[in-house]
């Protein structure tokens, strides 16, 4: 039955590391912009409050495919921002496809982290206040460690999704799963095997991150 | 006032000119930045006012490429919402059954195709059709995202209803058993009336998500959608920033008049006098998960 695998001609464990590859450093990244934008959104400054909340509105509102296209075609290929690496190569698209995931799924962390700070209960900022801490010490000693404890679960998700969103970099021809699967159900005339060996994977992927994660934020959250 | 939040004191002169400062530094920092890609444009000559003016003269652009882009991503959208919500009840239904035999087979669907980027399934979707039936190749596109958007959307949706159905109070529940109904009238009369309510909003905002999604049926499938006509427009005028930008733009409002819609409505649940006052949160964490949403009692972020 898969004997259309002719691992040699299709590299579907490549692939797959590719999509591993994409979804940590995007993770990592958003992980990073999306903590400094909650950051913005919560803080004293009004003009950093309104750059937050536009961000935010701006990018959540837009399909992931227009921004990981819109990186290819109109920052690389018209604007020639090529982010360190030649044209035409893997790397390039590589590179783009992270920055328009970091883009987008900043988005969905800050609000993500946002939600959790409301979780975490007025008297702790306002003791922290009492004892004369700035806002920046309320945020980052007392009220983000509480609020990220609460949201693994919520960020999970966000890490799950952000794992079945990177099939988007097909869009622009990075070398991962998606573009894999299309390639070889146009080649090979075994549709049913191959959509469930593709499917197999990406739940091997995000089934056990969703079950340890799940764990990990059982024991993170703050008992109240 | 409402501009204070429990974060940070009340600003006195010292944390005021403080402020000041910062927002000054931080507004010089995004004018620079601002200043560099205007400045890139500017040379790439992307700001040229003949790449921006078709938009604003050139009727055609809009009855040819955009409008008709923008109706077939309202008709996929459409498509996938209109059939993907009675079956994704369905499935949130039989999730809730006291049989196995329906629980179980019900679970494995819904949590299968939750589990699987939705892009492989509109690609499978395509070559399915290609292979096993005579679907004209003009229209196979639109069967295909709207196959891949109903198949991942109802097992989304069978969450929504299902956890809409389990924000219920309990007493209704027991009030419905106590006047002798069965447990079909009580799910059919009783219960989902109310969910669907409760629901709403997060039926709308799942609706974002799925016009978001229709991209990747012009991107990857030919589906000639919105973003589809970025290509037509460049092709014709040479403009590729200036019709991004115009294309971005109309999703980007499509979108939040639809979030802001569906925040409307939970406010307005939420408040109403009538009905459990039960609601699903709007918060969608993208590819939504009704139960991921954080509750808490609340009070230190402004929303």
């Amino acid at each position: 039955m898969f004997d259309f695998l002719d691992l040699d001609r299709y590299d579907l464990f490549g692939a797959f590391w590719t999509t591993v590859q994409l979804t940590v450093l995007s993770g990592i990244g958003s992980l990073i912009w999306g903590t400094i934008l909650a950051a913005m959104r919560v803080s004293p400054v009004p003009i950093m409050r309104a750059f937050g909340t536009v961000y935010v509105h701006v990018f959540r509102n837009t399909p992931l495919t227009l921004i990981i296209v819109a990186c290819s075609q109109l920052l690389a290929y018209t604007l020639g921002m090529t982010m360190w690496a030649d044209f035409g190569t893997q790397s390039l698209s590589f590179r783009l496809a992270v920055l328009g995931f970091v883009l987008y799924t900043s988005t969905f962390v800050c609000e993500a982290l946002r939600s959790g700070i409301n979780t975490v209960p007025v008297g702790q900022a306002e003791a922290a206040r009492a004892l004369g801490l700035s806002f920046t010490q309320v945020l980052t000693l007392i009220v983000l460690p509480q609020a990220f404890r609460a949201v693994v679960a919520p960020l999970a998700n966000v890490l799950i999704a952000l794992t079945k969103n990177t099939t988007v970099a097909a869009a622009i021809g990075v070398a991962e799963a998606a573009l894999l699967m299309r390639d070889m159900i146009e080649q090979e005339a075994q549709l049913v095997p191959i959509a469930i060996l593709f499917a197999f994977g990406f739940i091997v992927l995000t089934l056990p991150t969703g079950l340890f994660l799940g764990w990990v934020a059982k024991r993170a959250a703050v008992k109240r | 006032m409402s501009d204070l939040s429990v974060l940070y004191d009340a600003p006195g002169p010292r944390a005021r000119r403080r402020n000041v400062l910062i927002a000054v530094v931080f507004l010089v920092v995004l004018a620079a930045g601002a200043g560099w890609v205007l400045s890139v444009l500017e040379d790439n000559g992307e700001l040229d006012w003949d790449q921006w003016e078709p938009f604003f003269t050139n009727g055609n652009v809009w009855t040819t490429f955009i409008l008709p882009g923008l109706q077939n991503t309202l008709i996929a959208a459409g498509l996938s919402m209109l059939i993907a919500l009675p079956l994704g009840a369905a499935l949130g239904i039989g999730r809730l059954s006291d049989h196995a035999w329906v629980r179980i087979p019900a679970g494995t669907v819904v949590e299968f195709f939750r589990a699987i980027p939705v892009l492989l399934l509109m690609l499978f979707a395509n070559e399915a059709y290609a292979m096993w039936t005579d679907i004209d190749r003009d229209v196979r596109p639109l069967y295909a995202v709207v196959t891949g958007l109903v198949l991942y959307n109802a097992s989304v949706l069978a969450e929504v209803v299902r956890a809409g159905v389990l924000a219920l109070p309990r007493g209704q529940t027991d009030a419905a058993k106590a006047i002798g109904m069965r447990k079909g009238q009580i799910m059919l009369f009783v219960l989902l009336p109310q969910a669907v309510t409760a629901m709403l909003p997060a039926i709308v905002s799942q609706l974002v998500v799925i016009v978001k999604d229709t991209a990747l049926g012009g991107a990857m499938l030919g589906y000639s959608e919105l973003l589809d006509s970025v290509g037509l427009i460049d092709g014709n005028f040479a403009n590729l920033l200036a019709a991004f930008t115009v294309i971005a733009v109309i999703f980007i409002v499509l979108n939040f008049l639809l979030t802001s819609f569906a925040s409307w409505l939970e406010g307005r649940i939420r408040r109403g006098k009538r009905g459990t006052g039960a609601v699903l949160s709007t918060t969608v964490t993208d590819e939504l998960d009704a139960a991921g949403d954080v509750p808490g009692p609340g009070g230190l972020a402004k929303t």
